[in-house]
């Protein structure tokens, strides 16, 4: 077997000749008056694995159950590897997906839910089997082919269910929620597992989650969507650092969010009048912005640094620390400023040797030009 | 391998696809629909027909509702049975007495039963398990048998009398049988089930931390019960009271064994109506006006178990 | 404490009051005086007479029959509508269908029987069938009744069902018939039992409707019991009740035996 070329490394999307492998172009899914997923395109390549981010309710799963063929488009079509998906039923898309349940059948063995599907394809039993022990080797879980699905733990139903929709090694694979029911610790080891499995078979995995952290650790891209849209496309620095608004801004990590007017400018540096910081903000001009216009300046919580003394910086205020939490490798400090707005800090607990800043203390908070975010919508 | 079949071929079993399987699809759902429209919804046009006919000597025993005369079709349809239940005051009586019957059974099962479901939802687990099993177990043998049975202890010389004889308590045997007190043991005994297993899924749920948290803010074991437990318990009451008033009031059985001459219930009266008196729109006009009587109590059911959820 | 009594003192008289009558029917089965309350000795003889009784006996074969086909079609039926109701969304006619599938659980027995023989006669007079009135008529009224207590109980199943379990069969190449049989039927199989023996003894226990769409030479068990009953208490018939609680108790403790089996593997 060739060695498949990883998207991961590829990256193809940066490439605006490379032909998208899913092809999905205005699609939009109302249930009555409600509409779920509002007029959206996406294109996504092969090998990648892609996760839609979203709230509750944002109509990422909606999405993810039209491609798989529960939910048929209001309007919109969706492509996989050129072919029109839009009349194919769901037991014949070329796709297989793992459910957040894991939705194993409870009265077959691990064996034959795995099997399930290559026997529905009408391969014969014998070529069959060696397959699904192939395939339960891989998720490491060679040894429990007979068992029953209740008589696994959480984490082994869900290497099962990742098996059972693997077997038919499909386009592409539709992960919905995959390491939802699982404990924390379990989850972060899974997650890498899942990287593994993605790029040892190549295919194709398209992964709905609303864990922020977990988008960012398994995908290629990300696609941020909120009220049936999708409102940012990125890889995860990308999503992180240059959020496009300021919901995704706010939804991706925590951040500190000061409204303000767009003053003059200087070469290489804006100001922004922000009443809400009591002050002129600095910033690194990005294009396009008149004098006057309203904008919003995003400064993530750990580009900002405390002092006790006054440094020398672009951006400087002062206020007084209302509180701290140690969470051991960093603290988070929430310091009130004089005009009574309150910002989050995060301090990494890297140096042993300095003072920690303690409750009730005053101190000067600074940060640099490229630390603010300017945010039209 | 999953080969992407080409593309236009693959269309055409698609639709072919398509459309057995709508074909199919429609064809299940015919069947059901198909059985329950022509021996459920039917009939009971064939039950309004016949009330607004009169009765005939002749096989079926009624007059046609089309008649077929020099000038095409007519319809002759009249209300006099209607008008008939209003005259005879055997058919007022027998509706009132059966409100009242069914009415007091519901109360006497409601007073019987919450306390016993109360009472096995509270039970710790492998004894409230069996304790329902019992609650269940009589549905499974003969109905008709076991009101039989209050034959035997209720009459004369039955079980019950020989056993209060015995101890002393009365010096004359009870009359029981064939009164309304039996027809009212009947339908208890019968129904209690009914009122018990709602109940028993509403309070099961019910949880200990709200009768905690009510005591906590100092209200007595009593005032808990009547502020608590039986508003959150009303869909309960209500959906186990319906499933006892609803069967009650067209009770044949119970009061045919167990009432006497004197005691009236419509179902009775139907009964009659159509096995003795050979009356058969009458008996339909009768079915009518019960229905018209269950219309409030059946919709009443159905609210209660749409906020119960399931169960019953 | 007062409460702590009271509940179990009206329990207690509640399982009395529910069971007292079946334990004096088959105490008085084996009563050797034809005066079923005088204790004239042990004896079984009523055994003896009710198994050479021809008439109960037929009775109870002809109900036996009607009972298990009347079971095995409402069970079906039931199943259908059950998987119309919750499977197929939103389908044309659901409203009604829902209607006609609950309206038996709370219709007077009186009225459907009424009913259902008025349609029989009328069916008969317009085109000839059901020809008569018998075993046919009495099967096609219990199933009726019977598939909606089917038909709730499989309902009740289905909705407690994961959906994805079925869509996971079907995302894996199973068509919808092969997923009702390979998936859904596997999983609904305790309730189809439940629900076929329900409507077994619901058509074995029926005299109201059986009485009404019944034609002469097809007398079931409860008419005949009821026509005997009448006339006053024959022990014969408390030997016949014995019968019915031991084959009930028996049942009920093998299914109890298998569900704590089941519960412990």
């Amino acid at each position: 077997m060739a060695e498949p070329s990883l998207a991961a490394d590829a990256k193809p999307w940066r490439d605006a000749a490379a032909k998208p492998f899913i092809r999905i172009k205005n699609i939009t899914k109302k249930f009555g008056d409600f509409t779920a997923v509002d007029d959206v395109s996406l294109d996504i390549y092969k090998g990648e694995l892609f996760c839609l981010l979203g709230g509750s309710g944002c109509g990422k799963s909606t999405l993810l159950r039209m491609l798989a063929g529960f939910e048929t488009p209001t309007s919109g079509t969706i492509e996989i590897d050129g072919q029109d998906v839009a009349s194919v039923a769901a037991f014949n898309r070329p796709t297989n997906m793992m459910f957040q349940s894991y939705a194993l059948f409870p009265h077959m063995s691990v064996e034959k839910n795995v099997a399930y599907g290559l026997l529905r394809e009408g391969v014969p039993k014998p070529e069959a089997m060696v397959r699904v022990a192939d395939m339960l080797r891989l998720v490491k879980l060679d040894g429990f082919a007979k068992r029953k699905p209740h008589q696994l733990s959480g984490g082994q139903q869900q290497r099962v269910a990742l098996a059972r929709s693997l077997i038919k090694q499909p386009k592409l694979l539709l992960l919905d929620e995959p390491l939802g029911a699982l404990d924390k610790k379990l989850r972060e080891e899974t997650q890498f597992e899942l990287i593994r499995i993605q790029e040892t078979l190549g295919v194709t995995f398209i992964v709905v989650t609303h864990d922020q952290e977990e988008a960012m650790t398994l995908s290629t891209r990300i696609g941020v969507m909120n009220d049936g849209k999708i409102v940012q496309v990125g890889e995860p620095p990308q999503i992180y650092e240059d959020p496009c608004s300021k919901y995704v801004a706010d939804f991706i990590g925590s951040v500190n969010m000061f409204e303000g007017i767009v003053d003059a400018g200087v070469p290489d540096t804006l100001r922004i009048k922000s009443l809400e910081a009591g002050t002129e903000l600095l910033v690194e001009p990005p294009q396009g912005l008149k004098i006057g216009q309203p904008v919003s300046v995003a400064i993530r919580p750990e580009r900002i640094m405390l002092t006790r003394e006054k440094p020398e910086s672009p951006n400087v205020v002062y206020g007084e620390v209302e509180e701290v939490a140690y969470l051991g490798n960093v603290s988070t400090y929430r310091v009130k400023l004089e005009n009574g707005k309150t910002l989050k800090v995060t301090k990494s607990n890297r140096l042993h040797d300095e003072e920690p800043i303690m409750w009730d203390e005053k101190v000067y908070l600074s940060w640099s030009k490229a630390a603010g975010i300017v945010l039209t919508e | 391998m999953t080969t992407l079949r080409s593309s236009s071929p693959w269309r055409l079993t698609a639709s072919g696809l398509a459309k057995l399987g709508l074909n199919g699809r429609a064809l299940v759902i015919a069947v059901p629909m198909i059985w329950l429209l022509v021996f459920f919804l039917i009939p009971f046009l064939v039950v309004l027909k016949i009330s607004v006919a009169e009765p005939m000597i002749a096989r079926p025993p009624y007059s046609p509702l089309f008649i077929e005369g020099q000038d095409g079709w007519s319809i002759k349809a009249t209300l006099g049975n209607y008008a008939y239940l209003f005259e005879d005051s055997l058919y007022i009586n027998a509706y009132l007495s059966s409100i009242k019957i069914a009415f007091f059974s519901t109360v006497f099962s409601l007073l019987i039963g919450y306390p016993m479901a109360y009472y096995i939802a509270r039970s710790p687990e492998p004894k409230r398990s069996l304790l329902l099993i019992l609650i269940v177990l009589p549905f499974w043998t003969s109905f008709l048998l076991r009101v039989y049975a209050w034959i035997g202890i209720l009459k004369g010389k039955g079980v019950l009398n020989a056993f209060l004889l015995k101890l002393g308590v009365i010096n004359e045997p009870l009359i029981i049988m064939q009164t309304d007190i039996a027809v009212y043991i009947g339908i208890v005994y019968t129904y209690l089930p009914f009122m018990i297993l709602p109940l028993y899924a509403n309070l099961v749920k019910l949880d200990d931390a709200l009768l905690e948290a009510s005591a906590d803010l100092g209200a007595g074991p009593i005032s808990t019960f009547f502020r608590i437990t039986i508003p959150l318990s009303l869909p309960g009451i209500v959906a186990g009271s319906m499933l006892v008033f609803i069967p009650a009031i067209g009770e044949f059985v119970i009061p045919a064994l167990l009432g006497g001459p004197d005691t009236l219930m419509i179902g009775k009266v139907l009964w009659t109506e159509f096995f003795s008196n050979r009356d058969w729109p009458v008996a339909s006009a009768v079915a009518i006006a019960m229905l018209v009587l269950l219309v409030i109590p059946i919709m009443l059911l159905r609210l209660a178990q749409s906020k119960q959820g399931d169960s019953a | 404490m007062k409460r702590g009594l009271f509940l179990p003192v009206v329990s207690i008289f509640g399982f009395l009051f529910l069971y007292v009558p079946i334990v004096s029917l088959v105490i008085f089965s084996f009563n050797k005086s034809k005066l079923v309350t005088v204790w004239g000795g042990w004896s079984t003889k009523w055994y003896g007479e009710l198994l050479n009784d021809p008439q109960i006996l037929g009775a109870a074969w002809i109900s036996l029959k009607i009972g298990v086909v009347s079971a095995t079609l409402a069970t079906v039926l039931g199943t259908i509508a059950a998987m119309v109701l919750t499977r197929f969304g939103r389908v044309r006619g659901r409203g009604l269908l829902t209607g006609m599938v609950t309206a038996p659980l709370v219709m007077p027995e009186v009225i459907t029987g009424l009913s259902l023989l008025l349609l029989f006669v009328a069916m008969e007079a317009s085109f000839g069938w059901p020809a008569g009135r018998g075993m046919l008529t009495i099967i096609i009224a219990h199933t009726t009744f019977c598939m909606a207590y089917v038909a709730v109980v499989v309902q009740s199943r289905l909705t407690d069902m994961d959906d994805a379990i079925e869509e996971a069969a079907a995302d894996l190449g199973a068509r919808p018939v092969r997923v009702f049989f390979d998936i859904t039927l596997p999983m609904i199989a305790p309730a189809l039992i439940s629900g076929w023996l329900l409507s077994f003894t619901l058509s074995l226990d029926d005299l109201v409707i059986a009485s009404f769409v019944s034609g002469p030479g097809a007398s079931t068990l409860p008419m005949v019991i009821f026509s005997k009953v009448r006339l006053g208490v024959t022990p014969e018939i408390n030997a016949l009740a014995t019968l019915i609680v031991v084959v009930v108790a028996v049942g009920i403790s093998i299914s109890w035996f298998f569900m704590r089996k089941r519960v412990k593997t």
